[in-house]
């Protein structure tokens, strides 16, 4: 009974949500339409919990109890505390697109000056200009996935990012997601960028949480499509506060002969979920998506990766690599799937976790569907401390304890972060990692 | 003041006593060997001296320079002057072989309160002890051993020696794995770091090894135990009787 009632509650409390938020978000007609349906969706399906076979080991219900409702536009304060943060995170040389809050902010972004082929506006425009083909594109995700769902339905604002066919995109774009608040409170997010045929563009994307910033929730999702010939480099940093949640979706197409190069690095948060989806499209195209969580604390950090090989002659490598400390939960789910049609595919995966506590967990589920003959795929995973024989042999070199495990830890999340292509973007993640290495003392 | 005192050390790996009592000092200056049979407690005895865990003191003690160096963590040891080339050097794949040395050598210099070598210094340094261990640049540029011959760890090892300048050098078996060309150019290697101020313990299986670097003492150790000390023509004594006739005496 009590149950029955306590559903009841929040289902109550969700449809409230976006009654309350209806004012603040773009798109009237279709778009308002497609909305509600998600957000019926989202309501039928609830947080996701372990009996959601894709979510076993995240359960929503528990570690995150609610979805908060949705942050206040930023006012003069929130920009300044969020201008404070975006300094102490710039990036060198790219081009930065400053979400805060949830909502796109003009005056800590660069949308002056765009390189030949380069389409930049918000997602708010795009929503309320209802243009049919960007909007079947950018509401492409699946609803089937509760937080897909609830996030096709709340999203307030993004970038979208279209590439011409043959630029060339020098300079790196930087989208920045910003949390502010000094109110627990939730963001909702959606980015497209559309890479046109034979057109190399870098992507990154950061989250981090002002000075002070405690629970707060971002939920956050990306759209790609990558045109045949055309390469996208990609890299992810979650640097978000450490009582914050990041949920994030991406789904991501390539075209024929294309090439998707994917890093995510996760050191902040309190919980995270990154599930992608990368269509494998196009004849010729290949895919490298490699990560690195590097969890202490009681953090939880949640990668899963579907990669759907539909066509022939692709490859896709993945290597993940967790190092978790104290009560730390690092989660790897790894499917792969090669249909039919997909002979010549070559697909790998390979998976480690170094456990430097008694307490520290690494979940690691792979998942082969193998459906044409012709093809080379293989999966592997350990999990472990670090070798004792080692530790010794650099302390009686002189190295502390903490030094040598700084050393060997960084030797072994450098597997991951040398498959990034882009030297400066490679340096970003060796620098993510000895913060993270030096906040541990 | 000794640079070494082991006095009467006990030692158990597991619950199995495996040094019962052994003595040893060592002077500044000094070249001592050590050879036995074996299992007779060699490693052990280099790796309880550089702190290795695992081992359990059950009796004795080990004074360095006059301290307690068994209440010294390994890195502590090595900041103060120890140094032990291991009879097997570990690989550490994806550390490179620059970052290992120079992050150890400033690690140990800031534990002495002493300021970090500066880059240019420091690979000045490094290339001209490696070229006179015939050690070419891009296996320093490789990760700490990963692929190196057996040899080639060997002389790594007395690279790191040379650059540390420790006070005592402990060469587990340096002549294992090593070719006679090599051999000579280790030994050289080891010989021109023989200072008044500087002892080394030598541990070999091989009277040939002695040759190159000439001992002021021999040590026979057996079941856990010095059994016999002389000078180096002991060494000469043992290549042409074995070990047989100390067996009994352990
Ligand atoms: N970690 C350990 N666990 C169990 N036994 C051990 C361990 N380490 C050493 N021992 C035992 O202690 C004894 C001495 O070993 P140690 O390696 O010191 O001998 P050694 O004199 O160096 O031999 P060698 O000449 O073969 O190198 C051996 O019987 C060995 O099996
Ligand atoms: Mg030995």
């Amino acid at each position: 009974m009590n149950v029955v009632l306590a559903k009841t509650e929040t289902a109550h409390a969700q449809s409230d949500m976006l009654a309350v938020a209806r004012d603040r978000l773009p798109g009237a007609g279709k778009v308002a339409d497609t909305r509600r349906q998600a957000f019926e969706a989202y309501a039928r399906l609830g947080l996701p919990y372990r009996r959601i076979e894709d979510w076993k080991y995240t359960d929503l219900r528990v570690l995150m109890r609610e979805v908060l409702p949705l942050a206040a536009a930023p006012d003069a304060a929130a920009m300044k505390r969020a201008a404070t943060a975006l300094k102490l995170h710039a990036i060198a040389g790219v081009r930065p697109l400053v979400l805060v809050d949830g909502v796109f902010a003009p005056t800590l972004s660069e949308t002056a000056g765009l390189e030949k082929g380069l389409g930049i506006r918000t997602l708010r425009e795009a929503l309320e200009a209802g243009d049919a083909a960007l909007l079947a594109q950018l509401f492409s995700p699946d609803s089937s996935d509760a937080m897909v769902a609830l996030n096709s339905a709340m999203m307030t604002d993004g970038v979208v990012i279209e590439i011409a066919d043959g630029a060339v995109l020098e300079q790196p774009l930087h989208i920045v997601h910003i949390a502010s608040g000094m109110i627990p409170a939730a963001m909702f997010t959606r980015s497209l960028i559309r890479v046109g045929k034979h057109t190399t563009a870098t992507l990154v994307e950061s989250y981090i949480g002002a000075e002070g910033t405690k629970a707060y929730q971002v939920h956050d999702s990306l759209v790609v499509a990558i045109g045949d010939g055309a390469r996208l480099d990609h890299v992810r940093l979650i640097e978000d506060s450490r009582e914050a949640f990041n949920i994030s979706s991406a789904v991501v197409t390539l075209g024929a002969n294309a090439h998707f190069n994917t890093f995510g690095m996760n050191t902040g948060s309190l919980v995270s979920r990154y599930q992608a989806v990368i269509a494998v499209a196009g004849e010729g195209s290949r895919v490298e998506t490699n990560g690195v969580n590097l969890l202490n604390g009681r953090q939880h950090a949640d990668t899963t990766l579907f990669l759907d090989h539909a066509v022939p002659n692709c490859s896709s490598r993945e290597i993940f690599r967790a190092v978790v400390d104290d009560r730390g939960h690092s989660v790897f789910q790894g499917r792969i799937i090669v249909r039919p049609k997909a002979q010549k595919t070559d697909a790998r995966m390979m998976t480690r976790a170094l456990l430097l506590s008694d307490e520290a967990e690494a979940d690691n589920k792979p998942e082969l569907e193998i459906f044409a003959d012709d093809v080379t795929c293989g999966h592997g995973a350990t999990a472990g401390a670090l070798d004792d024989s080692l530790l010794f042999y650099l302390r009686a070199r002189g190295l502390s304890e903490k030094e040598a495990q700084a050393l060997l830890i960084q030797a072994f999340v450098g597997e991951a972060i040398e498959q990034i292509a882009n030297d400066a973007l490679r340096e970003l993640a060796v620098l993510a990692a000895q913060r993270w290495l030096a906040a541990r003392g | 003041m000794s640079l070494l005192e082991v006095k009467n050390l006990q030692v158990r790996v597991e619950e199995r006593e495996i040094l019962h009592g052994l003595s040893l000092t060592v002077n500044p200056g000094e070249v001592h060997a050590i050879m036995g049979p074996n299992g007779s407690g060699k490693s052990t005895l280099s790796h309880v001296i550089a702190g290795k865990p695992g081992y359990d003191v059950t009796g004795g003690e080990i004074l360095f320079k006059g301290e307690d160096l068994l209440e010294m963590s390994p890195d502590q040891r090595s900041a103060k002057g120890v140094f032990l080339a291991f009879q097997y050097p570990v690989e550490i794949p994806g550390v490179a072989t620059m970052t290992f040395l120079r992050t150890a050598l400033n690690a140990q210099r800031k534990a002495r309160g002493e300021s970090e070598f500066s880059t240019p210094d420091f690979l000045k340094k490094v290339r001209s002890v490696a070229a006179s261990l015939n050690i070419p640049q891009d296996m320093l540029r490789r990760g700490v051993n990963v692929g190196f011959s057996g040899g080639e760890k060997k002389r790594n090892e007395i690279l790191q020696m040379a650059l540390f300048e420790p006070s005592l050098c402990i060469l587990d078996e340096m002549d294992s794995g090593l070719d006679i060309d090599a051999l000579r150019v280790a030994a050289d290697g080891v010989n021109a770091l023989r200072s008044p101020e500087r002892a080394m313990v030598v541990i070999t299986h091989y009277q040939r090894l002695l040759n190159y670097i000439v001992p002021d003492f021999v040590h026979v150790m057996s079941k856990g135990r010095v059994v016999k000390s002389g000078g180096k023509e002991l060494a000469l004594e043992l290549e042409a009787s074995g070990y047989a006739q100390f067996e009994d005496a352990a």
